[in-house]
């Protein structure tokens, strides 16, 4: 065999070429813009999530420029965002937040969709003390880390079905049956995010005694659960639990109703995000739903006003109705814009402490922190599909409607 | 001989700037260790598919075993960060190897596509499996421990731990392609049935080349799941879908068959998809699917492939003087 | 396992898990009798199949959307990606033709990353659905229950499957293609226009793909990045079944559905896709040993 040599140039100029791409500036704050930066998913399995994410921080920017910036000493700043995509895939996200802080100089970041993408970003970010605000990592595992800068607006995994499971325990116990009888399926999707909400329920279901039949985690990449149904057709659980991102989802519905699986009560989380009950029409009914936030909700703010409005303001300019994806996002940038007032100042630490000692309402509900960084303050909802519409069922005190038990399926 | 001490004198020019890299670009060291995870990469896959004739989808497969056992080691053996990490590093050379040896084995027997195939359905089955197995996080995946020392430390850390790991594939393989291994290796490639004829043990020197690729994959995984803090089975650990078929492409685009081509078809295959990456939000893989196509349609032969038909006599030059094998038999 | 001891107690969930799994393997073998044809007549293994399935799926969908039963979607979904199909080699895939099989694999990998993302970008990454309005059926007390739908898109690949067949054998095309995957230079010898037969070929995959996919969409559920799986298993089938015939790409897709399920039953959901590629292995590694057996025994 030849043994050929190369010519040195074009790897040297590779180099120069890679040296010149996206020149490094210090751009945390330039002129009047306070420069966020975001790495989300645009492209790959995630990317529905990832522009409800990236529609939420938008929105919010685009408001908060509006009503005249962020106040800090005598200027007025603008914000903006630096985005990337990840394309879905955790070795691309853990790059991105690097970019973002060496080469961009972005001091301070939004989370990315989904938890496993958080879990590749929160250790940069630890790394180089930039404080993250994100809305969409809810896995229980990122906050037990010890991180210092990570924050979340949303309430974490252990919560998601947690709601479902006790009324599940409570109609039991209203029939005259214990708790401890009822058995429980479950179907989650083999990722962080939801393999943290199944260890939610896991625990919860032991608390009660409950017995788990089967538990099926679902691979990312499925499109048919038939096999995993027909176990749960056979077992005849009282309580099925699914959880996929939009995609699990949108298969368990259409496929418990062909496959006419008659589960007295099931539970799901993205229902929204999926628009099961717009697109899959009665095939949806009475299902439960997990969910972060719910534009029916008494909470209110000064940038965008109640919930509903907020949900107005998203309709008008996106075009479809927000999930809680956007919500929480949204939130995300208003606490960055909440802790720079109070910080008066773009020392990195100064606007951590800052955001630690959030309080405030806002339209997505209370944001408080605790000392993980996971809020605290605010309730997981559940909606049940009700004629087509998102209803809340629980907890009691935002209940918009009652529960209806048990499921009639769909003809 | 004169180019010999060209390369040399390559050689030397780009390991100084290699060296230098982290105190003239501190920024970019995250991005440039990438580069050298990608030329170890082209280099090794090229061990088999342009050395050796057998193209296989299937090498992220070491890669990630190397990823997993090192990071396994890390959680459980109680150890410090580094001798944690460097026993780790040897727990997934070692592994890798005798993993290639037990499927090289079996899966070294098919011959064209169907091997192609077989490694293609061995590095999802990898990843499949590894995201259904508990014990190693599941679909959850898993965290390695955070780097004890400074801000900046951990990168310039693993841009030199990397960066070794390159120079020594590189030498290695340099090495073993300019002796009897390497003819061996090239024997195969152009005729199996001949070479076997001729009495070479062809199965020994298959599984052979797949250990050698296998040790600096596993080495290299071990490295990167470090470097990136978070490892999935399917997206980063057993990427078959990205870095498994970016080696292929590299080494094609770079030329394969070659020491060199695979080093540059990395480089720009690298360069040019961060570029795509920073300009063409949204639209990168649009952009990287063309260049796929490009690259396989009117570079199937490579850069260096193309160079060597349009310049003959500089390459030929290369081969008349090619030194003899640096050793006798064995 | 309690998996199995649950197919003890409740026999009746095999059948269940079989008709789910041959339903669903008529469409993948849709998908895969296309790869076959290609990889028969033109000696080009595409690793786009999934794409061609996705799209096909998007034009039900979208007639669907404009108030066109679903059903009807699969012709016409059929018709279109066949002019794609015909567009896709006169721009990409004549390139390949002649090459290495490889260089055919990595190029319609890269038509496959692109198709994909083209879709991301242009139709938006949601899940989507075409609702047929079809009932279920169910026997046994509701313990076996099979939706109309999978049996239209049973029978509609079925069907598709038959008029190839009737296609391949009786139209001077059909007898053109069968020629040029004999012997191509004999074929452009006796005054076969090759390219002719290639394009058409290359259609007629990328339109049983299509009519695949306008069945997935009515069936199941459609997204830009569901390509791999049917890729994959066009791919098992192919290997198992061979290139020549129908029925036998048929069987085999309807029962690499059936193992499918009970695997994913009896393992768990989580290991259905990896029992799937390992499979696949199995299968190489197998044929391997098989061939080399009776090739010791020509001897």
């Amino acid at each position: 065999m030849r043994r050929p040599l190369g010519r040195g140039t074009p790897l040297i100029g590779a180099l120069a070429v890679m040296v010149a791409a996206g020149a490094a500036a210090n751009a945390k704050v330039e002129g009047d813009t306070i420069v966020l930066g975001a790495a989300v998913s645009l492209t790959g399995k995630y990317s529905t999530n990832g522009k409800n994410t990236q529609d939420g921080y938008d929105l919010a920017v685009a408001r908060v420029n509006e009503l005249g910036g962020v106040q800090v000493g005598d200027t007025s700043y603008k914000l903006e965002v630096v985005y990337y995509d990840d394309e879905s895939t955790p070795a691309r996200a853990a790059q991105l937040a690097e970019r973002l802080i060496n080469q961009d100089g972005v001091k301070f970041l939004l989370g990315p969709y989904s938890s496993g993408l958080t879990k590749a970003i929160a250790p940069v970010t630890e790394k180089y003390k930039i404080p993250m605000v994100e809305g969409n990592g809810a896995s229980l595992s990122l906050f037990t880390e010890g991180y210092r800068y990570l924050f979340a607006t949303l309430t974490t995994t252990q919560f998601y079905l947690r709601e479902a499971v006790n009324l599940a325990a409570a109609t039991a116990e209203a029939a005259g049956r214990s708790p401890a009888d009822l058995k429980v399926a479950m179907a989650f999707e083999n990722d962080p995010f939801s393999q943290d909400i199944r260890a939610g329920v896991t625990e919860d279901a032991e608390r009660w005694g409950m017995k788990v039949v089967v538990d099926d985690k679902l691979p990312p990449e499925i499109n048919d659960m038939a096999a995993t149904l027909t176990k749960v057709k056979a077992v005849k659980p009282d309580l099925l639990l699914v959880s996929g991102h939009t995609k699990g989802a949108t298969l368990a519905v259409r496929q418990t109703a062909e496959m006419r699986v008659d589960v007295p009560m099931v539970a799901i989380t993205h229902c929204d995000s999926a628009q099961v009950a717009e697109t899959l029409g009665s095939a949806a009914e009475y299902f439960l739903c997990a969910s972060q936030w719910d534009r029916s909700l008494s909470y209110r703010d000064d940038w965008f006003g109640t919930a509903e409005e907020y949900a107005q303001r998203f309709e008008a300019t996106f075009d479809y109705a927000p999930p809680y994806q956007a919500a929480e996002s949204t939130a995300a940038v208003l606490v960055f814009v909440d802790a720079f007032r109070r910080a008066q100042s773009f020392d990195t630490e100064k606007v951590r402490d800052a955001i630690a000692a959030t309080d405030m309402e806002t339209f997505y509900g209370r944001i408080k922190f605790d000392e993980t960084g996971k809020n605290i303050a605010k309730p997981m909802v559940l909606y049940q599909v009700q004629d087509g519409q998102y209803k809340v069922v629980a907890p009691a005190e935002w209940a918009s409607a009652k529960l209806i038990y048990p499921r009639r399926l769909a003809d | 001989m004169r180019p010999r001490t060209a390369s040399r004198w390559l050689l030397g020019g780009l390991l100084t700037l290699a060296l230098a890299a982290p105190w003239l670009v501190p920024a970019y060291r995250t991005q440039i260790s990438f580069l050298w995870v990608m030329i170890i990469f082209a280099l090794t896959w090229d061990t088999l598919g342009g050395q050796m004739g057998y193209n296989s989808f299937g090498n992220v497969v070491f890669f990630g075993v190397g990823m997993y056992a090192c990071a396994v080691v890390q959680r459980d053996a109680g150890l410090e960060y580094f001798p944690a990490l460097f026993l780790g590093m040897a727990v997934a050379a070692a592994l890798a190897v005798a993993l290639a040896a037990v499927l090289g084995s079996g899966l070294l027997g098919l011959r064209g596509q169907y091997f192609a195939i077989a490694t293609l359905g061995l590095g999802f089955a990898a990843g499949e499996f590894a995201s259904g197995w508990d014990f190693i996080g599941a679909g959850s995946g898993m965290v390695t421990p955070l780097y004890p020392g400074e801000v900046g430390g951990r990168e310039s850390f693993f841009y030199y731990l990397l960066l070794a790991l390159t120079v020594t594939t590189f030498l290695v393989l340099r090495r073993l392609y300019s002796g009897r291994f390497g003819l061996a290796i090239n024997a195969i490639r152009d005729d199996e049935d001949k070479a076997e004829a001729m009495g070479l043990h062809t199965t020994r020197y298959k599984t052979t080349a797949w250990c050698v690729s296998a040790t600096f994959l596993g080495l290299t995984g071990a490295a990167v799941g470090n470097l990136i803090g978070f490892i999935d089975p399917r997206d980063v650990a057993f990427a078959g879908p990205t870095f498994g078929v970016w080696m292929v492409l590299m080494a094609i685009l770079g030329g394969k068959g070659t020491l060199w081509g695979p080093v540059l078809g990395a480089a720009v295959f690298h360069v040019t998809q961060e570029l795509f990456w920073t300009y063409l939000l949204g639209w990168q893989r649009v952009a990287l699917g063309l260049l796929i196509l490009a690259i396989v349609l009117f570079f199937p032969v490579g850069i260096l492939g193309w160079a060597r038909e349009r310049w003959p006599e500089r390459f030929g030059h290369t081969v008349d003087e090619r030194p003899e094998p640096a050793e006798g038999g064995s | 396992m309690s998996n199995l001891q649950l197919l003890f107690d409740a026999p009746i969930l095999c059948v269940q898990l079989l008709v789910d799994g041959i339903l669903i393997g008529a469409i993948f073998a849709l998908a895969a009798y296309g790869m076959a044809l290609v990889w028969g007549v033109m000696n080009v293994v595409t690793i786009c199949q999934g794409e061609f399935v996705m799209l096909g799926g998007y034009t039900a969908y979208f007639l669907y959307k404009a108030g066109v039963h679903p059903l009807f979607g699969v012709p016409i979904a059929a018709a279109l990606l066949f002019a794609f199909g015909w567009a896709l080699y006169r721009a990409v895939i004549f390139r390949v033709v002649d090459g290495d099989l490889f260089i055919s694999i990595l190029a319609t990998f890269g038509l496959s990353i692109l198709l994909q993302q083209l879709a991301n970008q242009l139709f938006g990454a949601d899940v989507r659905t075409a609702e047929s309005g079809f009932r279920t059926l169910f026997f046994f007390d509701g313990m076996v229950t099979v939706s109309v739908v999978k049996i239209v898109a049973f029978v509609a690949a079925l069907v598709v499957g038959v008029a190839l067949l009737v296609f391949l054998k009786r139209s001077r095309m059909g007898q053109a293609i069968r020629a040029t995957a004999q012997n191509a230079r004999a074929a452009r010898i006796m005054g076969v226009d090759t390219t002719r037969v290639y394009a058409a070929t290359f259609g007629l995959n990328a339109a049983l793909c299509g009519a695949a996919g306008a069945l997935v969409a009515m069936t199941w559920l459609i997204h830009p990045y569901l390509g791999l799986p049917y890729t994959v298993r066009s791919f098992m089938i192919v290997i198992l079944a061979g290139l020549g015939n129908v029925a036998v790409v048929l069987a085999a897709g309807m029962g690499l559905g059936a193992a499918e399920n009970f695997a994913g039953f009896l393992l768990g959901a989580e290991y259905q896709a990896a029992f799937v590629f390992a499979l696949l292995v199995a299968i190489l590694l197998w044929r391997r040993f098989w061939l080399g057996r009776t090739r010791r025994y020509l001897k």
